[in-house]
């Protein structure tokens, strides 16, 4: 129904198409590490060195470790396997609550101690009125 | 059949269209605009600043919607050596370029308050940033290539590279750990958005679409007048 040429046309195209699909893929595969926006306090625990340069934590804020004095915040983020023991001087976002995802910048000074210089929250899918939240939490 | 790609015709049909596209758009607007402003309710946890969404998501998805068409168009350009689509996808691109800087100041804004950054540089966002760069490039290549001819050459090469950039905007939220947080709409799970929240969302993505058609029907009017003004009476 189509002449040769258009059919060579769309296999050479499609050809160059579907091989810098796979450059591409190639490419992000190996810039993984750099992909990524932050390390879960899994990844913080298993590093075989600890970095001195600025790095990304982020987890949920485990429940009841939130520590405020006048200096500074101190929490705790976890990914459910791991924790790891984060403290900040400064305010924190909107949405930076216990239970709930953040992000925190800083620098590492064990495994187990972050020195954060930004606390960024970390916003889930959903989306609800109060009430159906409410009502929600009646049936737990 | 044929009298429909003659461009008079077609210009005085895209003439009548106009006027219904836009009545359909700004009833749908207000409606909009109406439930995602008024009647919708504040969430749980944002409170007003969900409202942004409304703009915020809409927008998104018509700007990747439009250069997802723009690609597919650009194949039959090349391929096929379709005389037509090169008018379509040049009317399409500035709506869906309005639209990708649109999502991209919006989110900037929402992302202030309940982030606690104006920009992150994870995959979600450097990846629309690049769509943008892409919508640029491909409208400024018709600007700088003197020779039409090459112009569409250049153009559609411009949007099917674009393409390979679609799948890792929707999948980066999945693929990589992000600031963005991962999709609340999906054909496999349970929509994480409340009904109540859901309808200003789609009346909003209508009300967009509607706008962008608008827009393309102008565009592609005033692209037809130039041919005809050239005194060429194909497309």
């Amino acid at each position: 129904m189509y002449g040769k040429k258009v059919k060579l046309r769309a296999l050479f195209i499609l050809s160059i198409f579907l091989s810098l699909v796979l450059i591409s893929f190639l490419i992000f595969k190996s810039l993984e590490e750099n992909v990524i926006y932050f390390k879960s306090p899994t990844e913080i625990k298993n590093l075989s060195e600890l970095e001195s340069k600025k790095i990304r934590v982020g987890g949920m804020v485990k429940k009841n470790s939130i520590k405020t004095n006048d200096l500074e915040i101190n929490f705790i983020i976890t990914d459910f396997k791991n924790e790891l023991i984060v403290s900040f001087k400064g305010s924190v976002p909107n949405l930076f609550e216990e239970g709930k995802g953040v992000v925190a910048e800083g620098f590492l000074e064990d495994r187990n101690y972050l020195k954060a210089i930004k606390i960024l929250a970390k916003h889930d899918e959903n989306y609800m009125p109060p009430e159906v939240k409410d009502a929600l939490k009646g049936n737990n | 059949m044929l009298n429909y790609f003659n461009p008079k015709n077609t210009i005085l049909i895209i003439n009548r269209l106009q006027k219904y596209v836009l009545i359909l758009f700004l009833l749908v607007l207000v409606i909009g605009l109406l439930e995602a402003l008024v009647l919708s309710p504040e969430d749980y946890k944002q409170s007003d600043s969900v409202r942004i969404m409304y703009v915020h998501v809409p927008s998104a998805w018509i700007s990747l919607g439009i250069f997802s068409i723009i690609s597919i168009l650009s194949f039959g350009i090349l391929i096929f050596k379709n005389k037509n689509f090169h008018l379509i996808t040049k009317s399409l691109a500035p709506s869906g370029f309005v639209f990708n800087l649109i999502a991209l100041v919006t989110g900037s804004i929402w992302g202030k308050p309940t982030w606690g950054t104006w920009w992150a540089w994870d995959a979600r966002i450097t990846s629309m940033l690049l769509l943008a760069v892409f919508y640029l490039m491909f409208i400024l290549s018709w600007r700088v290539v003197d020779n039409n001819e090459k112009a569409i050459k250049v153009s559609s090469i411009i949007a099917i590279l674009g393409l390979i950039n679609i799948p890792i905007i929707k999948f980066s939220v999945d693929w990589w750990s992000t600031l963005h947080q991962p999709a609340s709409i999906n054909l496999l799970k349970e929509t994480s958005i409340h009904s109540s929240m859901l309808l200003p969302l789609g009346i909003m993505t209508a009300a967009f679409a509607l706008f962008s058609i608008l827009i393309f029907l102008m565009k592609y009017n005033t692209e037809l007048i130039k041919i005809k003004n050239k005194g060429l009476d194909r497309l």
